[in-house]
């Protein structure tokens, strides 16, 4: 039976781990790779790297230590954060990762999901969208959250999947940091008007808010957080006892190979 | 040593970084001579079908892969690689896969109920339905691998050694003798998918 994947997230900024607070105040956790593993041997089942460096320094750093992460991590790796064209695709895809996470760059250039999928096939392609009730309505929002592009968010995905994206991580910005649950009622919309994996993302504070998720929503198939494995606060291993003591399946943790 | 068949399609980087993990050594390599020297064949792939079929026979070494089969090296084809040792594949036309399994890759929208997703995408259990290939010799029944796929093969049973449940008995791997080949990725399948290419590298 497939599994519900949980999936931790980490920005990585200058070559460290940060995690933002609605996506300011950022402060330094820990270092990818020894976060990366240790996630991996703890039962992760995908891991997505963010960049959200802004120098070309920095993204030179980010690529070497992909590169390092995947020799060392053994699972499915989602890079995303600075993918505005084919050439970012092939940077990071060289370094190991499966599949390229596309958000500002797309919503610039539609096109740029259209090519990726033609070149990497659809399951390579997962179109990342920040979106945020203003007057009611979801909106896409561009640049880590700060710039309304004002286009209406479930007609944007739907015309991402069009394109060939072959997943989305819907991440909304009214939950994220609260942690007082996912955005059930966005989540909904977005599942029902596509028919790829979608992943669930902001507003994770505590292990009840994943079994809501996968509760009321059966048709999320992942739950990506970030702070409340990064700081402890919930392992994944109990997560996914609960989970499977609730009827949800996931892969059991195994130790070791 | 290892040859990982490199004929231009797809990323190679994890694969042979999951060897070097388990402490086997194995290259990454598009020359037909090394191939021939190797003790062990894997073909990888991702992509589709027919492209791949025609990039392995394009580079010529369709002929070094069948040749390591015939001398009863072990072969291991992974997602696409083990498509292209079927006869025949069926994404976006016909296409002539390498023959060492008999049966065809189809489409799993032939077999699964139209409400569920395509591609299968993500962590699947295995299930042995007949006696356990020492491929599995680490493994549990249960234990979860990684699949991203639209397409699966379809054989006699006497040739399939894994299967995973999504709306139907999907193809999760297959062996005939010293050929054998796992849709799902070993190499993105944590301890468990280590665990199988140890078991490989054993065969």
């Amino acid at each position: 039976m497939i599994t519900k994947r949980i999936i931790p997230c980490l920005d990585v900024k200058d070559g460290r781990v940060v995690k933002g607070v609605n996506f300011q105040g950022l402060s330094d956790v820990s270092s990818p790779v020894a976060l990366g593993k240790y996630y991996s041997d703890n039962g992760a089942d995908e891991l997505v790297f963010y960049d959200i460096t802004a120098s070309s320094d920095g993204r030179k750093l980010f690529t070497d230590i992909l590169c390092e992460v995947a020799r060392t991590i053994f699972i499915p790796l989602t890079v995303g954060g600075g993918i505005n064209s084919l050439d970012d695709f092939d940077r990071v895809l060289k370094c190991g990762a499966d599949k390229v996470s596309v958000n500002s760059g797309a919503i610039k250039n539609p096109r740029l999901i259209y090519e990726a999928a033609k070149r990497y096939g659809d399951q390579c392609v997962v179109l990342s969208a920040d979106v945020k009730r203003v007057d009611g309505v979801f909106r896409v929002f561009a640049k880590g959250g700060r710039e309304n592009t004002g286009m209406e968010a479930i007609a944007w995905i739907k015309k991402g999947v069009s394109l060939g994206a072959g997943e989305i991580v819907l991440n909304s910005i009214d939950t994220d940091g609260v942690k007082a649950g996912f955005d059930l009622e966005m989540l909904d919309a977005v599942c029902s008007a596509v028919s790829v994996p979608v992943i669930a993302s902001g507003g994770a504070g505590g292990i009840e808010d994943f079994v809501t998720l996968f509760q009321r929503l059966p048709k999320v198939d992942a739950g990506l957080a970030a702070s409340i494995f990064h700081f402890g606060e919930v392992a994944i291993s109990d997560l996914k006892a609960v989970l499977k003591a609730n009827g949800i399946p996931v892969r059991e943790v195994t130790n070791i190979a | 040593m290892i040859a990982i068949v490199d004929y231009g399609v797809g990323n190679l980087f994890s694969l042979k970084s999951s060897f070097a993990a388990i402490g086997q050594d194995a290259a990454v390599t598009g020359d037909a001579a090394v191939i021939r020297c190797a003790d062990r064949v894997l073909l990888p792939g991702v992509g589709a079908f027919g492209d791949a079929a025609e990039k392995l026979r394009r580079s010529g070494l369709d002929q070094a892969v069948l040749d390591a089969a015939a001398a009863g090296k072990p072969v291991m084809g992974i997602c696409l690689g083990m498509q292209l040792l079927f006869d025949r594949g069926f994404e976006y036309g016909e296409h002539a896969g390498l023959g060492l399994i008999p049966g065809e890759v189809r489409s799993i929208s032939e077999v699964i109920p139209a409400t569920l997703k395509i591609p299968h995408i993500g962590w699947n259990s295995l299930h042995f339905p007949g006696e356990k290939s020492g491929l599995f010799r680490y493994i549990r029944e249960g234990d979860c691998v990684y699949f991203v796929h639209s397409f699966h093969g379809v054989t006699s049973p006497d040739y399939v050694i894994a299967t995973a449940e999504y709306g139907a008995a999907l193809t999760a791997a297959v062996q005939r003798g010293n050929v054998c080949g796992c849709q799902f990725h070993p190499e993105k399948s944590g301890p468990v998918g280590l665990n199988i290419l140890r078991a490989f590298c054993q065969m």
